[in-house]
């Protein structure tokens, strides 16, 4: 087991030298000229406004919430799939085996679909949306004879 | 050579434990708990845990690290800008209580390890022992020998989400 981790420590120590030789090469070969507009943050050509250090939405948080609970299962997910379809464990039972592991799974899964709806339904999960403010403007002018204008010159 | 990657490890999760330790930055420390969880999981992995290692990496730098992250992100850092600043600081730094939890975690451990009989990897503490697989030997005892509280977790597991999500609903209104 420790030799199949070590192929693991493998690819770790090449990712590792891989970039460090490759930004050394990088920096041996290129031209070093920078000014200020060379240096400024790309952003999709956009000249940057402002903070990018912004609050996000809280809803982000109960989705990364949500997310951590789920991969919780998903670590008792996989030893019981290794076992599952035993097939020594399926012939010494005569198959009940496999069907005593999937109902007990389905029965922890449907527990936390359970949960997952309940939160659902009673609308924990919504989206909380940004007010959106009305301007307050009464016109004297009423709004057919805007329409009007808006026909004669179309 | 096992030796040498257990060290190299070690260092690497005391080195960034005291980064989380010392900066004043939380977003550093928040980065350098993911070199802390990753040299866990790899002494995990030395000690022939291959199983809670994988999970260490899928709950602990997967799921828990982005959550302190998202915590750092959602931070309202107002009392930062006059300062012309981006990063979020600590102000408190409790050394005295931090000193008598770490007494406290210190005695528990010594007194955990002297009751702890280590006869077996006494004469070659550091000589590797070849380890087998665990993650089929979990799967056959968790189906049969605990079942049950396999299940009594489901419910937890449910009941957290449940409340996680009423919480944060609540700042509603």
């Amino acid at each position: 087991m420790l030799s199949e981790f070590g192929y693991i420590l493998l690819f770790i120590i090449t990712a590792i030298v891989f970039t460090a030789v490759i930004l050394f090469v990088a920096k041996l070969l290129r031209p070093n000229r920078p000014n200020v507009e060379k240096l400024t943050t790309y952003e999709s050509g956009e000249e940057p406004d402002g903070n990018a250090n912004v609050r996000f939405n809280i809803r982000f948080y109960v989705i990364a919430l949500l997310f951590v609970l789920f991969d919780l299962e998903l670590v008792f997910l996989f030893p019981w799939a290794t076992v599952f379809g035993n097939e020594t464990l399926n012939n010494s039972t005569d198959g009940l085996w496999g069907w005593f592991a999937i109902v007990e799974m389905f029965i922890f899964v449907g527990i936390l679909i359970l949960g997952l709806a309940y939160a659902w339904i009673k609308g924990h999960l919504d989206w909380v949306r940004p007010e959106v403010q009305e301007p307050q403007f009464k016109s004297p002018v009423p709004i057919s004879k805007y329409e009007a204008i808006n026909k004669k010159y179309s | 050579m096992i030796q040498f990657v257990f060290i190299a490890f070690m260092v690497l999760t005391l080195a960034s434990a005291l980064v989380v330790l010392l900066t004043k930055n939380v977003l550093y420390a928040a980065f350098s708990l993911l070199g802390t969880f990753l040299g866990v999981s790899a002494l995990y992995v030395l000690a022939g845990a291959d199983f809670l290692a994988v999970a260490q990496i899928l709950v602990y730098v997967g799921g828990v690290l982005v959550l302190l992250i998202f915590g750092v992100m959602l931070t309202n850092q107002q009392g930062n800008k006059s300062r012309g600043r981006n990063d979020i600081t600590t102000e408190s730094s409790n050394r005295v209580l931090g000193v008598f939890v770490m007494l406290g975690f210190s005695a528990t451990l010594l007194y955990t390890f002297g009751r702890a009989r280590f006869l077996t990897i006494q004469d070659s503490l550091f000589e590797a022992v070849e380890p087998t697989s665990t993650t089929q030997t979990i799967g056959v005892e968790l189906m049969t020998n605990y079942v049950l509280p396999f299940e009594v977790s489901g419910v937890l597991l449910m009941a957290v989400l449940i409340g996680a999500a009423y919480l944060s609903t609540k700042t509603k209104n």
